[in-house]
C-alpha cells in the first residue's frame, strides 16, 4: 500500500449549479457561500466535489434525497454536464471528449444500473440484456450468447424469454444488473439499485451484489440513501449533504472519527460491532502474555465476540504476516457491544 | 415574499373589480339608452376595407385571403423545385393512387383491359371472406366476445345493405389514417427534438383544433377540387393534430431513467429515437393512433360534402331527403365501423406477447395465419364468380328499419304535434328571441369592454389583449351580427346542456349502478356522428334555431356529465369522511364540499361543452341557422376561400375567447383551493 496506483475514475472540484450564468458566476467568485448562490438565483446541486475511485473498489456515495448524490453520479458519467471541474477517467478528462468519443466510452467502458430498473417493456429479458450489444452493432448470435452468460451470472437462467412485466421487482433489477454488465464495463455505476425493493428482497440483492462483485471485481460507484446499506457494501463511503462532500472514508473511519454531527447522526443507529475491526479496538501488544488465541487485525468485532467472551484470556491481534501487533481483551469487546457512543 | 405582496394588494383592491364592472355596465347602459346619438357604436360595423395601390384587389381581410389562394394556384407560386400547383398535383397523386387500389379491392373491383377493346371486371373482395377474416383476427387478438362483436358489426353492414358504401368509406379511411399517423408522429418527433419547433407548431395546432371542420373544406376544395382526394386531405388535416400532440407528450413522458439508459449504452441520436424512445412511448403512441382513426371516422360525413362518397354521402343525402330511417342506418354503420376499428386497434395494442413458456413463434407459424387469411379472401372472392351470395348479400334478404323510423316519427308528429309545438313556441318566444334581441342590441364597444375587463381580472393584461384582439378580428371582418347569433345559440345551448349535464353528473355520482349506465349512454352519444342528431330533430321540429339548439344540446351534453362525475369522484375520500363526521347532511355535503371542490373540473367540463357546441353549431347551418356556420356553408358551396376562412376563423376565435377565459377562471379557482 505504499505507492498508490492512479485512481481509475476521479473528479476534482466539480460544481453543478442550476440557474442563469452559472459558469460566469463560478469564474468570478472563489469562496462561494449559500447566500451568494441564492442572491444570484442559483441552486447548487453539486458543490466542489472531489473523489477518487480506485480500481476494484466499491465506492459508495451516500446522502439523503436532495443531497446531490445522483447529480454527482451523472456528472461522473457525463449524463449531466458539470458547470465546472474535471472528471478524469483512465487518465483522460471526460469533459474534453466529443459526443462521438463519449458514445464510444459509454458503449464499451461504462455500465449503469437504475433505481427503477429502466427496462425496455417491449423486449424480453434476453432482448434487454443484449440491447447494449445490439446498439454497438454486434450480430445476433454473438450478442445473445454473451447475454446468456450474464443472465446466468445473475441467476435468471430459464427466464430469458420473459417480459419485464412478468418478473418481480428483484428479478427485474437482476435484469438491470445483467444488462449493465453485458458489455463488460470498466466502471460500474449503480444508482440506488435496491431502493425500490422491499427490505427482505433488498437484503437478498445486496448479498447477490457482493457475490457478483467477488466474481467480477469491478470498479464500482454505488449511490444510496441508506447508511446501513453503504456500510454493508462499501470499501469507502463519501457522505454528501447539500451538494457538498462532508467526509470520505472507510465505514470504520466514519464510525471512529466522524467529521461532524451530521455524520455522527448516521453512525448512531449502527451496530458498531459490525463495523469496528480488531485493529481499532486492540490495545498495546503483550507478546509474552498468556492468550486464548490469535485473531486477524481486520476481523470485525461482531465475528469475534462469541469466542472472546467465552474465553477468560485476551487474544493476540496479528497482521497479515502473523506478527503480533496488539491485544484484544474481553472488556474491550464488551465495551464495543454494549456501549453506545 | 411574493405571496405577501399578493395578499396585501388583494386586500387593498378588494373593491376595485366590482367597481370596474359597475362602471362598465353604466357605460354600456348609457350607450344603449342614447342609442340614436351613437349610431356607430350600436350598429355593428361593416367589414373594414382599404384601398392601397400596391395590394391590388386585396382590399379587405376576406379578399386578401381569396387573393392569396388564387395566387397559390396560379403558376407563379413556387415551392422549390415545383410550382405550387405542381406540388398540389403531386400530393393529389400520392393520395389518389393508393386510394384507387384499395377502393378497387374493397368496393369496385379491378377493371382489366383485354385485347379487342373489351375488358374484364374482377369482383371486389367477398363480403363473406372479409367478415370471416375480421372475426378470426378479433378472436386471435382477444377472445370470442370481441370476435362476436366484430362479427355482428360487420354483418350489420352486409345485412342492412350498407356494404358497398362502407367499403368506399373504408377506402378513404385506409388512406387517410396511415398518412395522419406517420406525418403526425414525424412532426411530433421533430417537436420533441427541437423546442423551437414545438413552440412554433403549438399555436398552429391550437388553431387547427378550434377552427370548425367546415372551414378547412373550403381551401382544400379550392386546392384539390371535388373528389375523394380532397376528402382524404381534409380528413388528414382534421385527424392529425392530436397525433402530433400525443407523440410529443408520449416522448416527453418517457421516464428520465430510460432516456439516461439509452445514453449510457451509447445510443446515437437515431438509435435513441427509434430504438429507445419510440418503443418506450409505444402505449402512448397507440392512443394517438386510436385518436386518428376515431377522428377520421368523425370526418366521414363532412368529408362527403367535398366528394368522399360512401356512408357519409348516404347520411347527407337522407338528411336532404328527410328520410330519417336511411340516414340513421348509414349513421349507425359509421359508428359500428368506428367501434370495430377502435376495439381491434385497442386489442392489438394491448395484445399479450407470445407467452414465454412456449417456444418462440417461428416465422413460418406467423405466416401460416396470414396465408390462411389470404386463402379465405381469395377463395371466397373466387367463388363469388359462380355464387352470387358470396359477392353480395342477396337483396331480398336485406333488412331495412327505414320504414319503421319514418312511421315512428310520423306517429309522433300526428299524436304529439301540439305538445311539441307548444314547447317549441314557448321556448322560442320566452327564451330564444329575447336573448337574441338582447345580444344583438349590445353595443360592440361595450362587449369589447366587458371582454377586456374579464381578461384583466382572470388572467392579467396578456389575456385581456388576446381576447380583445380576437373579438376585434370578428369586428373588422364585418361578422359581428353573425357572430352574435352564434354566441346566442351557443350560449343558450351550453346553459341548457350544462344544467342537464351537471344534474345528471351529480345524481349519477351517488349511485354506482346509475353511473355505469350513464357512462354507456354518453359514450354512445359521443360515438354517433353529429349529423345523426340532426335527423330526428329536424323531422320533429323542422328547420330553424330551435332545432339547431336541440341538436347542439344533445351533442354537447356528454362532456358536462363526464367532467362533473370526474370532478366529484376525484375528491379525496378522506375529505368526504371528514365532512360526514362533522355531521353534514347529504345536501350540505353536496353544496358545501363536493360542489366547491369539484368546481374547477366542472368549469373545464363547461368549457368542453362550449367547444362541442361550437363545432356542432357550424353543422346546424344545414338546418337553416343564420350565424357564422351558415357563412361557412355558403362559402363552401361557392368555393369562396376568403369568406369561408374568415368566418371559420371567427368561430375559432369565439372558441379561443371562451376557452382562455374559462380556463383562466378554473386555474384561479384551483390555485385558491390549493389543488
Amino acid at each position: 500500500m505504499d505507492s498508490k496506483p492512479d485512481p481509475i475514475l476521479s473528479c476534482s472540484e466539480v460544481w453543478k449549479l442550476f440557474g442563469r450564468n452559472a459558469q460566469q458566476f463560478l469564474k468570478e467568485n472563489n469562496n462561494v457561500t449559500d447566500d451568494m448562490l441564492s442572491e444570484n438565483g442559483l441552486i447548487g446541486a453539486v458543490r466542489d466535489a472531489s473523489i477518487e475511485v480506485d480500481e476494484g473498489e466499491i465506492f459508495i456515495i451516500m446522502g439523503l434525497s436532495g443531497s446531490g448524490k445522483s447529480t454527482l453520479l451523472r456528472c461522473l458519467a457525463r449524463l449531466i454536464e458539470p458547470t465546472s471541474g474535471q472528471v478524469m477517467f483512465e487518465g483522460e478528462n471526460l469533459l474534453n471528449h466529443s459526443e462521438k468519443q463519449m458514445i464510444q466510452i459509454r458503449r464499451h467502458k461504462m455500465g449503469m444500473v437504475f433505481q427503477h430498473f429502466a427496462l425496455m417493456p417491449h423486449l424480453t429479458v434476453l432482448g434487454n440484456v443484449a440491447f447494449p450489444l445490439e446498439v454497438q452493432g454486434i450480430d445476433r448470435s454473438e450478442r445473445e450468447n454473451r447475454a446468456l452468460e450474464v443472465i446466468e451470472l445473475v441467476g435468471l437462467q430459464g427466464r430469458e424469454s420473459y417480459y419485464p412485466r412478468e418478473l418481480s421487482g428483484g428479478q427485474q433489477q437482476r435484469v438491470g444488473i445483467a444488462r449493465s454488465l453485458s458489455v463488460e464495463p470498466k466502471i460500474w455505476f449503480l444508482d440506488e439499485p435496491f431502493s425500490a425493493l422491499d427490505p427482505l428482497i433488498r437484503r437478498e440483492m445486496q448479498d447477490e451484489f457482493l457475490r457478483i462483485q467477488s466474481v467480477l471485481n469491478k470498479t464500482i460507484v454505488f449511490i444510496t440513501h441508506d447508511f446501513n446499506e453503504a456500510v454493508r457494501l462499501a470499501d469507502r463511503i463519501a457522505i454528501m449533504k447539500d451538494g457538498a462532500i462532508i467526509q470520505i472514508g472507510t465505514p470504520e473511519e466514519l464510525v471512529i472519527n466522524p467529521a461532524d454531527d451530521y455524520v455522527e447522526e448516521f453512525t448512531n443507529d449502527l451496530s458498531r460491532a459490525k463495523v469496528l475491526s480488531a485493529k481499532t479496538v486492540m490495545s498495546e501488544p503483550e507478546p509474552d502474555a498468556q492468550v486464548g488465541g490469535r485473531v486477524s487485525s481486520s476481523a470485525k468485532i461482531q465475528d469475534l465476540a462469541e469466542e472472546l467472551i467465552k474465553s477468560e484470556l485476551p487474544f493476540h491481534v496479528v497482521d497479515k504476516n502473523d506478527n503480533v501487533i496488539g491485544k484484544l481483551t474481553r472488556d474491550a469487546v464488551v465495551d464495543v457491544l454494549v456501549k453506545q457512543p | 415574499m411574493n405571496s405577501t405582496v399578493g395578499l396585501s394588494s388583494r386586500h387593498k383592491f378588494a373593491y376595485t373589480w366590482p367597481l370596474a364592472w359597475g362602471v362598465a355596465f353604466a357605460v354600456v347602459a348609457f350607450i344603449w339608452i342614447g342609442g340614436d346619438l351613437w349610431q356607430w357604436a350600436v350598429k355593428a360595423p361593416k367589414e373594414l376595407t382599404w384601398k392601397v395601390e400596391a395590394l391590388g384587389s386585396c382590399t379587405s381581410v376576406r379578399l386578401c385571403v381569396t387573393g392569396f389562394f388564387k395566387f397559390m394556384v396560379s403558376n407563379e407560386a413556387y415551392i422549390f423545385p415545383w410550382t405550387f400547383k405542381e406540388f398540389t398535383r403531386f400530393v393529389a397523386a400520392c393520395i389518389e393512387f393508393p386510394y384507387q387500389i384499395i377502393r378497387s379491392f374493397l368496393a369496385s373491383g379491378f377493371t382489366i383491359p383485354l385485347s379487342g377493346g373489351e375488358s374484364w371486371q374482377s369482383p371486389p373482395i367477398s363480403w363473406l371472406g372479409l367478415t370471416v377474416v375480421l372475426t378470426a383476427v378479433a378472436y386471435r387478438l382477444r377472445d370470442w366476445k370481441l370476435a362476436l362483436m366484430v362479427f355482428l358489426c360487420v354483418a350489420y353492414l352486409a345485412v342492412f345493405g350498407n356494404w358497398e358504401s362502407a367499403a368506399i368509406t373504408l377506402s378513404s379511411i385506409a388512406v387517410a389514417v396511415p398518412i395522419g399517423i406517420v406525418f403526425g408522429a414525424l412532426i411530433g418527433i421533430l417537436g420533441y427534438r427541437y423546442e423551437k419547433f414545438e413552440r412554433a407548431i403549438t399555436p398552429i395546432l391550437d388553431l387547427m383544433q378550434t377552427v370548425p371542420i367546415f372551414a378547412y373544406l373550403v381551401p382544400v376544395l379550392f386546392l384539390f377540387g371535388f373528389g375523394p382526394v380532397s376528402a382524404v386531405a381534409a380528413t388528414v388535416i382534421y385527424a392529425m393534430p392530436p397525433m402530433v400532440r400525443i407523440t410529443m407528450l408520449a416522448l416527453k413522458t418517457v421516464p428520465l431513467e430510460i432516456k439516461e439508459f439509452g445514453k449510457m449504452v451509447g445510443c446515437t441520436k437515431r438509435q435513441m429515437t427509434w430504438r429507445v424512445l419510440i418503443p418506450a412511448a409505444a402505449p402512448g403512441l397507440m392512443v394517438g393512433v386510436n385518436q386518428v382513426i376515431m377522428l377520421s371516422l368523425n370526418m366521414v360525413i363532412i368529408a362527403s360534402m367535398i366528394g368522399a362518397g360512401g356512408l357519409g354521402f348516404d347520411v347527407l343525402a337522407s338528411l336532404r331527403r328527410q328520410a330519417i330511417g336511411d340516414g340513421l342506418e348509414a349513421g349507425i354503420a359509421i359508428t359500428l365501423i368506428a367501434i370495430v376499428l377502435d376495439r381491434l386497434t385497442q386489442a392489438w395494442a394491448s395484445r399479450s406477447p407470445a407467452p414465454h413458456h412456449e417456444t418462440k413463434p417461428t416465422l413460418l407459424q406467423r405466416h401460416k395465419n396470414l396465408m390462411l387469411a389470404l386463402l379465405i379472401l381469395v377463395g371466397t372472392t373466387a367463388i363469388s364468380f359462380v355464387a352470387p351470395f358470396f359477392a353480395q348479400w342477396p337483396e331480398q334478404f336485406e333488412i331495412s328499419t327505414g320504414q319503421f323510423w319514418n312511421d315512428l316519427i310520423k306517429w309522433i308528429n300526428i299524436n304529439f304535434f301540439d305538445e311539441l309545438e307548444a314547447v317549441k313556441v314557448f321556448l322560442l318566444l320566452n327564451v330564444l328571441k329575447p336573448v337574441k334581441a338582447f345580444l344583438l342590441a349590445l353595443p360592440w364597444p361595450g362587449v369589447l369592454l366587458f371582454l377586456a375587463l374579464a381578461g384583466l381580472q382572470l388572467g392579467g393584461i396578456r389575456l385581456a389583449i388576446l381576447v380583445v384582439s380576437c373579438a376585434s378580428f370578428i369586428l373588422i371582418t364585418g361578422q359581428w351580427t353573425k357572430a352574435m347569433i352564434t354566441v346566442y345559440l351557443c350560449g343558450i345551448s351550453v346553459v341548457i346542456a350544462a344544467m342537464i349535464g351537471i344534474t345528471i353528473g351529480v345524481i349519477a355520482s351517488r349511485y354506482p349502478v346509475l353511473k355505469r349506465s350513464v357512462l354507456v349512454f354518453i359514450d354512445t352519444l359521443q360515438t354517433l356522428p353529429s349529423f345523426v342528431y340532426l335527423l330526428p330533430v329536424v323531422m320533429l321540429f323542422r328547420v330553424g334555431d330551435f332545432s339547431a339548439m336541440v341538436a347542439v344540446v344533445l351533442y354537447a351534453l356528454p362532456p358536462a356529465v363526464r367532467y362533473t362525475l370526474y370532478g366529484i369522484q376525484q375528491i379525496s375520500p378522506s375529505l368526504i369522511e371528514a365532512a360526514k363526521t362533522s355531521g353534514c347532511t347529504k345536501r350540505q355535503l353536496l353544496t358545501k364540499v363536493q360542489f366547491r371542490l369539484a368546481w374547477p373540473e366542472i368549469m373545464l367540463g363547461v368549457n368542453q361543452t362550449v367547444m362541442f357546441a361550437l363545432s356542432m353549431l357550424v353543422i346546424t347551418a344545414l338546418v337553416g341557422t343564420r350565424d357564422l356556420g351558415q357563412e361557412v356553408y355558403i362559402a363552401l358551396t361557392k368555393a369562396d376561400t376568403g369568406r369561408g376562412l374568415v368566418a371559420g376563423l371567427s368561430v375559432a376565435f369565439i372558441a379561443i375567447i371562451t376557452d382562455r377565459l374559462i380556463s383562466a377562471a378554473a386555474k384561479k379557482r384551483k390555485q385558491a383551493l390549493g389543488l
